[in-house]
Protein backbone atom coordinates (compact mmCIF):
# COMPACT_ATOMS: atom_id res chain seq x y z
CA UNK A 1 0.00 0.00 0.00
CA UNK A 2 2.48 2.37 1.10
CA UNK A 3 4.42 1.65 -2.45
CA UNK A 4 1.55 2.64 -4.10
CA UNK A 5 1.64 5.62 -2.13
CA UNK A 6 4.68 7.05 -2.76
CA UNK A 7 4.45 6.13 -7.01
CA UNK A 8 1.68 8.62 -6.76
CA UNK A 9 2.97 11.70 -4.83
CA UNK A 10 5.60 13.96 -6.87
CA UNK A 11 8.99 13.85 -6.90
CA UNK A 12 10.03 16.36 -4.96
CA UNK A 13 7.54 14.93 -1.97
CA UNK A 14 9.65 11.59 -2.40
CA UNK A 15 12.67 13.16 -1.14
CA UNK A 16 11.52 15.18 1.53
CA UNK A 17 9.56 12.49 2.84
CA UNK A 18 12.34 9.84 2.83
CA UNK A 19 14.24 11.84 4.69
CA UNK A 20 11.46 12.67 6.68
CA UNK A 21 11.24 9.18 7.59
CA UNK A 22 14.42 7.46 8.34
CA UNK A 23 17.61 9.02 9.99
CA UNK A 24 20.66 10.58 9.32
CA UNK A 25 23.10 8.25 7.93
CA UNK A 26 25.44 8.82 10.87
CA UNK A 27 22.82 7.96 13.28
CA UNK A 28 21.81 5.12 11.20
CA UNK A 29 25.40 3.58 12.13
CA UNK A 30 25.71 4.60 15.48
CA UNK A 31 22.87 2.50 16.12
CA UNK A 32 23.64 -0.30 14.69
CA UNK A 33 27.22 -0.11 15.92
CA UNK A 34 25.80 0.08 19.17
CA UNK A 35 23.18 -2.47 18.80
CA UNK A 36 25.70 -4.81 17.62
CA UNK A 37 28.16 -3.93 19.96
CA UNK A 38 25.10 -4.95 22.23
CA UNK A 39 24.58 -8.01 20.65
CA UNK A 40 28.12 -9.18 21.19
CA UNK A 41 29.12 -8.20 24.39
CA UNK A 42 26.03 -10.59 25.84
CA UNK A 43 25.88 -12.77 23.27
CA UNK A 44 28.90 -13.87 20.84
CA UNK A 45 31.54 -13.20 23.37
CA UNK A 46 30.22 -16.10 25.65
CA UNK A 47 29.48 -18.45 23.02
CA UNK A 48 33.21 -17.79 21.86
CA UNK A 49 34.23 -18.12 25.27
CA UNK A 50 32.96 -21.86 25.43
CA UNK A 51 34.05 -23.00 22.80
CA UNK A 52 37.88 -21.46 23.55
CA UNK A 53 37.91 -22.76 26.86
CA UNK A 54 36.58 -26.05 25.98
CA UNK A 55 39.87 -26.70 23.62
CA UNK A 56 42.35 -25.07 25.79
CA UNK A 57 43.59 -28.29 26.99
CA UNK A 58 44.03 -29.87 23.41
CA UNK A 59 41.46 -32.21 21.37
CA UNK A 60 42.69 -34.90 23.68
CA UNK A 61 41.40 -33.35 26.67
CA UNK A 62 38.40 -32.28 24.96
CA UNK A 63 37.73 -35.99 23.69
CA UNK A 64 38.34 -37.51 26.83
CA UNK A 65 35.95 -35.31 29.31
CA UNK A 66 33.26 -36.42 26.44
CA UNK A 67 33.77 -40.01 26.44
CA UNK A 68 34.36 -40.40 30.04
CA UNK A 69 31.81 -43.29 31.36
CA UNK A 70 29.83 -40.44 33.58
CA UNK A 71 29.48 -38.05 30.75
CA UNK A 72 27.81 -40.65 28.73
CA UNK A 73 25.61 -41.22 31.15
CA UNK A 74 25.14 -37.87 31.83
CA UNK A 75 23.77 -38.06 27.97
CA UNK A 76 22.12 -40.78 28.13
CA UNK A 77 19.97 -39.60 30.95
CA UNK A 78 19.88 -36.37 29.11
CA UNK A 79 18.48 -38.14 25.90
CA UNK A 80 15.82 -40.01 27.98
CA UNK A 81 14.46 -36.92 30.22
CA UNK A 82 14.04 -35.33 26.62
CA UNK A 83 12.82 -38.68 24.86
CA UNK A 84 10.11 -38.40 27.78
CA UNK A 85 9.28 -35.03 28.00
CA UNK A 86 8.78 -33.58 24.11
CA UNK A 87 6.21 -36.94 23.39
CA UNK A 88 4.51 -35.95 26.21
CA UNK A 89 3.88 -32.34 26.04
CA UNK A 90 3.41 -32.78 21.66
CA UNK A 91 0.69 -34.86 22.85
CA UNK A 92 -0.93 -33.00 25.40
CA UNK A 93 -0.50 -29.82 23.74
CA UNK A 94 -2.10 -31.14 20.16
CA UNK A 95 -5.42 -31.74 22.58
CA UNK A 96 -4.93 -28.69 24.55
CA UNK A 97 -4.99 -26.61 21.18
CA UNK A 98 -7.44 -28.47 19.50
CA UNK A 99 -10.02 -27.92 22.43
CA UNK A 100 -9.42 -24.22 23.19
CA UNK A 101 -9.59 -23.28 19.82
CA UNK A 102 -12.12 -25.29 17.95
CA UNK A 103 -14.46 -25.30 20.74
CA UNK A 104 -16.23 -23.02 23.37
CA UNK A 105 -17.19 -23.63 26.79
CA UNK A 106 -16.74 -22.11 30.10
CA UNK A 107 -13.56 -21.92 31.89
CA UNK A 108 -11.28 -21.42 29.24
CA UNK A 109 -9.28 -18.38 30.36
CA UNK A 110 -8.36 -20.91 33.78
CA UNK A 111 -7.11 -23.40 31.13
CA UNK A 112 -5.21 -21.21 29.27
CA UNK A 113 -3.30 -19.73 32.36
CA UNK A 114 -2.59 -22.75 34.25
CA UNK A 115 -1.17 -23.58 30.83
CA UNK A 116 1.08 -20.25 31.01
CA UNK A 117 1.92 -20.62 34.56
CA UNK A 118 4.86 -23.06 34.15
CA UNK A 119 6.87 -20.20 32.33
CA UNK A 120 6.27 -17.91 35.29
CA UNK A 121 7.33 -19.76 37.69
CA UNK A 122 11.13 -20.46 38.77
CA UNK A 123 12.45 -23.47 38.01
CA UNK A 124 13.73 -24.10 41.60
CA UNK A 125 10.16 -23.63 42.48
CA UNK A 126 9.16 -26.54 39.80
CA UNK A 127 11.64 -28.72 41.90
CA UNK A 128 10.41 -28.26 45.19
CA UNK A 129 6.62 -28.94 44.29
CA UNK A 130 7.68 -32.34 43.08
CA UNK A 131 9.24 -32.77 46.44
CA UNK A 132 6.30 -31.71 48.51
CA UNK A 133 4.02 -34.52 46.59
CA UNK A 134 6.88 -37.48 45.94
CA UNK A 135 9.63 -36.46 48.48
CA UNK A 136 10.54 -38.89 51.93
CA UNK A 137 8.15 -36.15 54.11
CA UNK A 138 6.03 -35.40 50.98
CA UNK A 139 2.49 -36.30 50.36
CA UNK A 140 2.74 -39.40 48.53
CA UNK A 141 6.33 -40.31 50.12
CA UNK A 142 5.63 -42.71 52.72
CA UNK A 143 3.33 -44.97 50.09
CA UNK A 144 6.11 -45.14 47.64
CA UNK A 145 9.09 -46.27 50.50
CA UNK A 146 6.63 -48.82 51.41
CA UNK A 147 6.45 -49.96 47.78
CA UNK A 148 10.07 -49.47 47.29
CA UNK A 149 9.61 -46.81 44.95
CA UNK A 150 11.51 -43.89 43.93
CA UNK A 151 10.65 -40.60 42.44
CA UNK A 152 12.56 -37.85 44.33
CA UNK A 153 16.32 -38.64 43.26
CA UNK A 154 15.68 -40.77 41.15
CA UNK A 155 15.11 -41.01 37.07
CA UNK A 156 11.63 -39.92 37.32
CA UNK A 157 11.67 -37.48 39.16
CA UNK A 158 14.11 -36.02 36.61
CA UNK A 159 11.63 -36.74 34.03
CA UNK A 160 8.62 -35.13 35.91
CA UNK A 161 10.77 -31.68 36.55
CA UNK A 162 11.63 -31.63 33.12
CA UNK A 163 7.80 -31.97 31.87
CA UNK A 164 6.86 -29.18 34.31
CA UNK A 165 9.09 -26.50 32.79
CA UNK A 166 8.77 -27.64 28.91
CA UNK A 167 5.13 -28.21 29.87
CA UNK A 168 4.10 -25.27 27.93
CA UNK A 169 6.13 -25.09 24.69
CA UNK A 170 3.85 -27.12 21.98
CA UNK A 171 0.74 -25.56 23.43
CA UNK A 172 1.59 -22.21 23.29
CA UNK A 173 3.13 -22.32 19.94
CA UNK A 174 -0.11 -23.75 18.28
CA UNK A 175 -3.01 -21.67 20.23
CA UNK A 176 -2.26 -19.11 17.96
CA UNK A 177 -1.60 -20.69 15.17
CA UNK A 178 -4.88 -22.92 15.31
CA UNK A 179 -7.05 -20.12 16.40
CA UNK A 180 -6.36 -18.38 13.47
CA UNK A 181 -7.13 -21.35 11.21
CA UNK A 182 -10.55 -21.34 12.60
CA UNK A 183 -12.63 -24.53 11.56
CA UNK A 184 -14.30 -24.29 7.97
CA UNK A 185 -11.62 -26.32 6.84
CA UNK A 186 -12.38 -29.15 9.44
CA UNK A 187 -16.26 -28.70 8.38
CA UNK A 188 -16.11 -28.94 5.35
CA UNK A 189 -13.60 -32.41 5.43
CA UNK A 190 -16.43 -33.42 7.82
CA UNK A 191 -19.56 -33.15 6.05
CA UNK A 192 -17.42 -34.72 2.49
CA UNK A 193 -17.35 -37.55 4.86
CA UNK A 194 -14.15 -37.65 6.31
CA UNK A 195 -13.73 -39.50 9.97
CA UNK A 196 -12.35 -37.66 12.67
CA UNK A 197 -9.19 -38.95 12.34
CA UNK A 198 -8.84 -38.60 8.95
CA UNK A 199 -9.66 -35.24 9.20
CA UNK A 200 -6.74 -34.42 11.65
CA UNK A 201 -4.54 -35.88 10.12
CA UNK A 202 -5.13 -33.91 6.14
CA UNK A 203 -6.41 -30.71 7.08
CA UNK A 204 -5.06 -29.47 10.63
CA UNK A 205 -1.95 -31.12 11.26
CA UNK A 206 -0.29 -30.22 7.41
CA UNK A 207 -1.27 -26.55 8.14
CA UNK A 208 -0.17 -26.76 11.60
CA UNK A 209 3.28 -28.70 10.84
CA UNK A 210 5.88 -26.14 10.68
CA UNK A 211 4.40 -24.49 14.26
CA UNK A 212 4.22 -27.93 15.99
CA UNK A 213 8.17 -28.68 14.88
CA UNK A 214 8.77 -25.16 16.05
CA UNK A 215 7.42 -25.65 19.52
CA UNK A 216 9.27 -29.49 19.26
CA UNK A 217 12.32 -27.82 18.75
CA UNK A 218 12.20 -25.38 21.39
CA UNK A 219 11.02 -27.83 23.28
CA UNK A 220 13.72 -29.63 22.68
CA UNK A 221 15.96 -27.21 24.16
CA UNK A 222 14.88 -26.08 27.13
CA UNK A 223 14.46 -30.16 28.01
CA UNK A 224 17.86 -31.14 27.63
CA UNK A 225 19.30 -27.91 28.66
CA UNK A 226 16.94 -27.48 32.16
CA UNK A 227 19.22 -26.86 35.33
CA UNK A 228 17.54 -25.25 38.09
CA UNK A 229 14.41 -28.11 38.22
CA UNK A 230 16.01 -30.77 37.41
CA UNK A 231 18.98 -30.07 40.07
CA UNK A 232 16.88 -29.75 42.87
CA UNK A 233 14.71 -33.41 42.29
CA UNK A 234 17.99 -35.11 41.01
CA UNK A 235 19.87 -35.35 44.30
CA UNK A 236 23.29 -34.98 41.93
CA UNK A 237 24.06 -38.91 42.28
CA UNK A 238 27.34 -39.13 39.72
CA UNK A 239 26.95 -41.43 37.21
CA UNK A 240 22.84 -41.89 38.19
CA UNK A 241 21.01 -39.07 38.37
CA UNK A 242 22.67 -36.53 36.37
CA UNK A 243 21.97 -34.81 33.50
CA UNK A 244 24.53 -33.06 31.06
CA UNK A 245 23.79 -29.51 32.55
CA UNK A 246 24.57 -31.30 35.95
CA UNK A 247 27.57 -32.87 34.92
CA UNK A 248 28.81 -29.22 33.58
CA UNK A 249 27.96 -27.99 37.17
CA UNK A 250 30.15 -30.73 39.12
CA UNK A 251 33.21 -30.74 37.13
CA UNK A 252 32.99 -26.70 37.38
CA UNK A 253 32.83 -27.15 40.77
CA UNK A 254 35.84 -29.69 40.61
CA UNK A 255 37.40 -26.63 39.19
CA UNK A 256 38.15 -29.09 36.13
CA UNK A 257 37.11 -26.55 34.08
CA UNK A 258 38.54 -27.59 30.50
CA UNK A 259 36.15 -30.40 31.08
CA UNK A 260 33.47 -28.31 32.06
CA UNK A 261 33.60 -26.50 29.32
CA UNK A 262 33.87 -29.19 26.89
CA UNK A 263 30.66 -30.91 27.85
CA UNK A 264 29.08 -27.50 27.88
CA UNK A 265 30.54 -27.06 24.34
CA UNK A 266 28.49 -29.94 23.55
CA UNK A 267 25.08 -27.99 25.11
CA UNK A 268 26.06 -24.88 23.05
CA UNK A 269 26.48 -26.58 20.12
CA UNK A 270 22.99 -28.09 20.76
CA UNK A 271 21.75 -24.25 21.15
CA UNK A 272 23.17 -23.48 17.68
CA UNK A 273 21.87 -26.04 16.13
CA UNK A 274 18.40 -25.04 17.33
CA UNK A 275 18.65 -21.11 16.50
CA UNK A 276 19.07 -22.66 12.89
CA UNK A 277 16.80 -25.17 12.73
CA UNK A 278 14.24 -22.45 14.23
CA UNK A 279 15.07 -19.56 11.62
CA UNK A 280 14.97 -22.05 9.25
CA UNK A 281 11.09 -22.94 10.21
CA UNK A 282 10.22 -19.25 10.13
CA UNK A 283 11.07 -19.29 7.00
CA UNK A 284 9.61 -21.75 5.50
CA UNK A 285 6.21 -20.67 7.95
CA UNK A 286 6.56 -17.16 6.19
CA UNK A 287 6.57 -18.82 3.19
CA UNK A 288 3.80 -21.22 3.11
CA UNK A 289 1.66 -18.01 4.31
CA UNK A 290 2.68 -16.19 1.37
CA UNK A 291 1.78 -18.75 -1.04
CA UNK A 292 -1.68 -19.32 0.77
CA UNK A 293 -2.03 -15.21 0.48
CA UNK A 294 -1.51 -15.63 -3.20
CA UNK A 295 -3.91 -18.26 -3.69
CA UNK A 296 -6.53 -16.79 -1.96
CA UNK A 297 -5.59 -13.43 -3.72
CA UNK A 298 -5.94 -15.55 -7.41
CA UNK A 299 -9.69 -16.94 -6.30
CA UNK A 300 -10.98 -13.41 -5.36
CA UNK A 301 -9.55 -12.26 -9.05
CA UNK A 302 -11.17 -15.28 -10.67
CA UNK B 1 -23.60 -24.20 18.91
CA UNK B 2 -23.85 -26.06 15.99
CA UNK B 3 -20.01 -26.24 15.28
CA UNK B 4 -19.65 -28.57 18.86
CA UNK B 5 -21.15 -30.85 16.81
CA UNK B 6 -19.82 -31.18 14.04
CA UNK B 7 -16.08 -31.46 14.70
CA UNK B 8 -15.67 -34.38 16.91
CA UNK B 9 -13.03 -34.88 20.22
CA UNK B 10 -13.99 -32.20 22.39
CA UNK B 11 -14.38 -34.21 25.29
CA UNK B 12 -11.20 -36.96 24.46
CA UNK B 13 -9.17 -33.83 23.94
CA UNK B 14 -10.38 -31.09 26.55
CA UNK B 15 -10.54 -34.30 29.38
CA UNK B 16 -6.73 -35.09 28.52
CA UNK B 17 -6.12 -31.80 28.39
CA UNK B 18 -7.68 -30.98 32.29
CA UNK B 19 -6.35 -34.37 33.17
CA UNK B 20 -2.53 -33.92 32.64
CA UNK B 21 -2.19 -30.47 33.50
CA UNK B 22 -4.25 -31.07 36.60
CA UNK B 23 -1.45 -33.88 36.99
CA UNK B 24 1.53 -32.16 36.17
CA UNK B 25 0.90 -28.50 37.21
CA UNK B 26 -1.95 -28.30 39.31
CA UNK B 27 -2.19 -30.72 42.07
CA UNK B 28 2.05 -30.15 42.39
CA UNK B 29 1.31 -26.58 42.83
CA UNK B 30 -1.82 -27.01 45.55
CA UNK B 31 0.98 -29.22 47.50
CA UNK B 32 2.74 -25.91 47.96
CA UNK B 33 0.05 -24.49 48.81
CA UNK B 34 -1.42 -26.57 51.47
CA UNK B 35 2.33 -27.02 53.06
CA UNK B 36 3.03 -23.28 53.18
CA UNK B 37 -0.70 -22.84 54.87
CA UNK B 38 0.05 -25.85 56.83
CA UNK B 39 2.83 -23.92 58.84
CA UNK B 40 0.19 -21.27 60.42
CA UNK B 41 0.48 -17.41 60.42
CA UNK B 42 3.01 -16.96 62.73
CA UNK B 43 5.65 -19.40 61.62
CA UNK B 44 4.98 -18.08 58.01
CA UNK B 45 5.10 -14.72 58.65
CA UNK B 46 8.52 -15.42 60.73
CA UNK B 47 10.20 -17.64 57.80
CA UNK B 48 9.09 -14.96 54.89
CA UNK B 49 10.39 -11.57 57.44
CA UNK B 50 13.55 -13.26 58.20
CA UNK B 51 16.29 -10.46 57.56
CA UNK B 52 18.32 -13.49 55.55
CA UNK B 53 15.16 -13.64 53.72
CA UNK B 54 14.59 -9.83 53.01
CA UNK B 55 17.76 -9.52 52.02
CA UNK B 56 17.50 -11.88 49.26
CA UNK B 57 14.13 -10.24 48.32
CA UNK B 58 15.40 -7.23 47.76
CA UNK B 59 18.49 -8.20 45.57
CA UNK B 60 16.31 -10.74 43.00
CA UNK B 61 13.94 -8.04 42.88
CA UNK B 62 16.75 -5.22 42.73
CA UNK B 63 18.91 -7.18 40.18
CA UNK B 64 15.72 -8.18 38.04
CA UNK B 65 14.69 -4.21 37.88
CA UNK B 66 17.99 -3.13 36.73
CA UNK B 67 18.49 -6.22 33.97
CA UNK B 68 14.90 -5.93 32.99
CA UNK B 69 15.56 -1.90 32.66
CA UNK B 70 18.74 -2.26 30.44
CA UNK B 71 16.88 -4.67 28.22
CA UNK B 72 14.56 -2.27 27.73
CA UNK B 73 16.27 0.40 26.28
CA UNK B 74 18.79 -2.37 24.55
CA UNK B 75 15.73 -4.60 23.23
CA UNK B 76 14.04 -1.55 21.62
CA UNK B 77 17.37 -0.44 19.92
CA UNK B 78 18.01 -4.13 18.90
CA UNK B 79 14.03 -4.45 17.44
CA UNK B 80 14.76 -1.09 15.70
CA UNK B 81 17.97 -1.81 14.18
CA UNK B 82 16.67 -5.05 12.89
CA UNK B 83 13.40 -3.71 11.39
CA UNK B 84 14.14 -0.37 10.13
CA UNK B 85 17.96 -0.90 8.67
CA UNK B 86 19.61 -2.89 6.20
CA UNK B 87 23.21 -4.11 7.56
CA UNK B 88 25.40 -7.46 6.58
CA UNK B 89 24.68 -10.01 9.04
CA UNK B 90 21.83 -8.87 10.20
CA UNK B 91 19.47 -12.24 9.69
CA UNK B 92 21.83 -13.66 11.90
CA UNK B 93 21.94 -11.10 14.28
CA UNK B 94 18.45 -12.00 14.09
CA UNK B 95 18.65 -15.42 15.07
CA UNK B 96 21.24 -14.82 17.78
CA UNK B 97 18.59 -12.50 19.66
CA UNK B 98 17.06 -16.34 20.94
CA UNK B 99 20.10 -17.93 21.56
CA UNK B 100 19.55 -17.09 25.83
CA UNK B 101 16.11 -19.28 25.21
CA UNK B 102 18.59 -22.38 23.66
CA UNK B 103 21.42 -22.25 25.31
CA UNK B 104 21.06 -24.06 29.20
CA UNK B 105 21.15 -21.57 31.73
CA UNK B 106 24.13 -23.24 33.23
CA UNK B 107 26.41 -23.20 30.04
CA UNK B 108 25.71 -19.45 30.21
CA UNK B 109 26.56 -19.38 33.66
CA UNK B 110 29.81 -20.74 33.97
CA UNK B 111 30.28 -18.48 30.32
CA UNK B 112 29.46 -15.40 32.28
CA UNK B 113 31.46 -16.46 35.40
CA UNK B 114 34.70 -17.00 33.08
CA UNK B 115 33.91 -13.84 31.68
CA UNK B 116 33.87 -11.46 34.38
CA UNK B 117 36.01 -12.79 36.77
CA UNK B 118 39.26 -11.96 38.10
CA UNK B 119 41.42 -13.95 34.90
CA UNK B 120 38.16 -13.51 32.24
CA UNK B 121 38.66 -11.47 29.41
CA UNK B 122 36.36 -8.77 30.60
CA UNK B 123 36.76 -9.51 34.15
CA UNK B 124 40.66 -8.68 34.46
CA UNK B 125 39.83 -4.87 32.93
CA UNK B 126 37.38 -4.37 34.91
CA UNK B 127 38.56 -5.31 38.05
CA UNK B 128 41.64 -3.32 37.78
CA UNK B 129 39.34 -0.12 37.08
CA UNK B 130 38.35 -1.03 40.20
CA UNK B 131 34.37 -2.65 39.17
CA UNK B 132 33.93 -6.15 40.58
CA UNK B 133 31.26 -8.03 38.54
CA UNK B 134 31.67 -12.02 38.96
CA UNK B 135 30.62 -12.68 42.72
CA UNK B 136 28.81 -9.39 42.95
CA UNK B 137 25.68 -8.13 42.92
CA UNK B 138 26.82 -6.69 39.14
CA UNK B 139 27.42 -10.49 38.17
CA UNK B 140 23.81 -10.76 38.93
CA UNK B 141 22.71 -8.37 36.39
CA UNK B 142 25.03 -9.77 33.95
CA UNK B 143 23.21 -12.78 34.15
CA UNK B 144 19.97 -11.98 34.32
CA UNK B 145 20.56 -9.59 31.49
CA UNK B 146 21.77 -12.39 29.68
CA UNK B 147 18.61 -14.07 29.99
CA UNK B 148 15.86 -11.67 29.15
CA UNK B 149 17.36 -10.34 26.51
CA UNK B 150 15.48 -12.03 23.91
CA UNK B 151 11.72 -10.25 25.49
CA UNK B 152 11.72 -6.96 24.63
CA UNK B 153 13.08 -7.48 21.42
CA UNK B 154 10.55 -10.42 20.58
CA UNK B 155 7.71 -7.96 21.57
CA UNK B 156 8.60 -5.00 20.16
CA UNK B 157 9.90 -6.64 16.47
CA UNK B 158 6.33 -7.41 15.20
CA UNK B 159 4.92 -4.48 16.59
CA UNK B 160 7.50 -2.00 14.55
CA UNK B 161 6.76 -3.70 11.84
CA UNK B 162 3.14 -3.57 11.75
CA UNK B 163 3.38 0.13 12.55
CA UNK B 164 2.01 2.06 9.16
CA UNK B 165 4.88 4.10 7.54
CA UNK B 166 2.22 6.88 6.39
CA UNK B 167 2.18 8.02 10.08
CA UNK B 168 5.63 8.96 9.84
CA UNK B 169 5.06 10.34 6.83
CA UNK B 170 2.70 12.73 7.69
CA UNK B 171 4.10 14.00 11.16
CA UNK B 172 6.90 14.55 9.01
CA UNK B 173 4.69 16.86 6.06
CA UNK B 174 3.52 18.57 9.46
CA UNK B 175 6.92 19.74 10.36
CA UNK B 176 7.97 17.32 13.23
CA UNK B 177 11.50 16.66 13.31
CA UNK B 178 12.89 12.89 13.56
CA UNK B 179 13.00 13.17 17.30
CA UNK B 180 9.55 14.61 17.41
CA UNK B 181 8.43 11.48 15.46
CA UNK B 182 9.68 9.44 17.30
CA UNK B 183 8.55 10.41 20.78
CA UNK B 184 5.55 11.48 20.16
CA UNK B 185 4.00 8.78 16.89
CA UNK B 186 6.29 6.01 16.62
CA UNK B 187 6.99 5.99 21.22
CA UNK B 188 3.10 5.83 22.23
CA UNK B 189 2.32 3.29 19.70
CA UNK B 190 5.28 1.15 21.33
CA UNK B 191 4.56 1.45 24.96
CA UNK B 192 2.19 -1.60 25.35
CA UNK B 193 4.95 -3.71 23.43
CA UNK B 194 7.88 -2.59 25.67
CA UNK B 195 5.66 -2.55 29.10
CA UNK B 196 4.86 -6.42 28.28
CA UNK B 197 8.44 -7.29 26.74
CA UNK B 198 9.79 -5.62 30.28
CA UNK B 199 7.11 -7.46 32.55
CA UNK B 200 8.53 -10.79 30.76
CA UNK B 201 12.20 -10.15 31.07
CA UNK B 202 11.50 -8.91 34.53
CA UNK B 203 9.42 -12.39 36.00
CA UNK B 204 11.88 -14.49 34.17
CA UNK B 205 15.00 -13.24 35.97
CA UNK B 206 13.08 -12.88 39.47
CA UNK B 207 12.86 -17.05 39.53
CA UNK B 208 16.19 -17.47 37.30
CA UNK B 209 18.61 -19.80 39.34
CA UNK B 210 21.00 -21.54 36.86
CA UNK B 211 23.05 -18.70 35.43
CA UNK B 212 22.82 -16.32 38.63
CA UNK B 213 24.51 -19.35 40.66
CA UNK B 214 27.65 -19.42 39.12
CA UNK B 215 28.64 -15.48 39.22
CA UNK B 216 27.32 -14.64 42.35
CA UNK B 217 28.92 -15.99 44.88
CA UNK B 218 25.94 -16.99 46.73
CA UNK B 219 26.97 -15.46 49.97
CA UNK B 220 23.76 -14.86 52.31
CA UNK B 221 22.72 -11.08 52.91
CA UNK B 222 24.82 -10.49 49.92
CA UNK B 223 24.42 -12.20 46.68
CA UNK B 224 21.97 -14.96 47.23
CA UNK B 225 19.10 -14.97 45.65
CA UNK B 226 15.69 -15.84 46.88
CA UNK B 227 15.15 -18.67 44.47
CA UNK B 228 19.13 -19.91 46.04
CA UNK B 229 17.75 -19.68 49.34
CA UNK B 230 14.71 -21.82 48.77
CA UNK B 231 17.31 -24.73 47.44
CA UNK B 232 19.99 -24.34 50.26
CA UNK B 233 16.61 -24.80 52.76
CA UNK B 234 15.83 -27.65 50.93
CA UNK B 235 18.87 -28.98 51.02
CA UNK B 236 18.90 -28.39 54.66
CA UNK B 237 15.21 -30.46 54.65
CA UNK B 238 13.95 -27.40 55.68
CA UNK B 239 10.38 -28.12 53.91
CA UNK B 240 8.68 -25.55 55.44
CA UNK B 241 10.95 -23.07 54.86
CA UNK B 242 11.20 -23.56 51.37
CA UNK B 243 7.85 -23.48 50.93
CA UNK B 244 6.51 -20.83 52.97
CA UNK B 245 9.30 -18.78 50.57
CA UNK B 246 8.41 -20.88 47.35
CA UNK B 247 4.51 -19.77 47.80
CA UNK B 248 5.57 -15.82 48.35
CA UNK B 249 7.63 -16.37 45.06
CA UNK B 250 4.76 -18.50 43.10
CA UNK B 251 1.77 -15.52 43.91
CA UNK B 252 4.44 -12.94 43.01
CA UNK B 253 4.63 -14.69 39.29
CA UNK B 254 0.98 -15.14 39.84
CA UNK B 255 0.19 -11.76 39.73
CA UNK B 256 2.97 -10.73 37.25
CA UNK B 257 1.28 -13.26 34.93
CA UNK B 258 -1.83 -11.42 35.39
CA UNK B 259 -0.44 -8.24 34.83
CA UNK B 260 1.32 -9.11 31.40
CA UNK B 261 -2.16 -11.37 30.12
CA UNK B 262 -3.44 -8.08 30.91
CA UNK B 263 -0.66 -6.09 29.20
CA UNK B 264 -0.95 -8.29 26.21
CA UNK B 265 -4.47 -7.66 25.44
CA UNK B 266 -3.84 -4.05 25.97
CA UNK B 267 -1.44 -3.83 23.46
CA UNK B 268 -3.02 -6.14 20.74
CA UNK B 269 -6.43 -4.13 21.12
CA UNK B 270 -4.28 -0.87 20.48
CA UNK B 271 -2.78 -2.79 17.31
CA UNK B 272 -6.19 -4.26 16.03
CA UNK B 273 -7.50 -0.83 16.55
CA UNK B 274 -5.29 1.19 15.42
Amino acid sequence: MSGVMSSLSTPGNVVVSRRAVTEAAWLRGLLIALALAFLGVFLVVPLVLVFQEAFSKGWQAYLAALTEPDAWHAVKLTLIAAGLAVPLNVVFGVAAAWSLTKFHFRGKQVLITLIDLPFAVSPVIAGLIYVLVFGSRGWLGPWLEEHNLSIIYAVPGIVLATVFVTFPFVARELIPLMQEQGVSQEEAALTLGASGWQTFRRVTLPSIKWGLLYGIILCNARAMGEFGAVSVVSGHIRGKTNTLPLHVEILYNEYQFAAAFAVASMLALLAVVTLVAKSFLEFKHQRDRERAAHAAARQEVS
Amino acid sequence: MSRNRVIPGFGLSLGYATLYTSLIVFIPLAALAASGISLGAETFWAVVSHPQAVASYTLSFGASLVAALINLIFGLLVAWVLVRYTFPGKRIADALVDLPFALPTAVAGIALTALYGRNGWFGQHLESWGFKVAYAPAGIVVALTFIGLPFVVRTVQPVLEGLERELEEAAASLGANRWQTFRRVLLPALVPALLTGFALSFARAVGEYGSVVFISGNMPYRTEITPLLIYSKLEQYDYAGASALGMMMLVFSFVLLLAINGLQYWSLRRRGGG
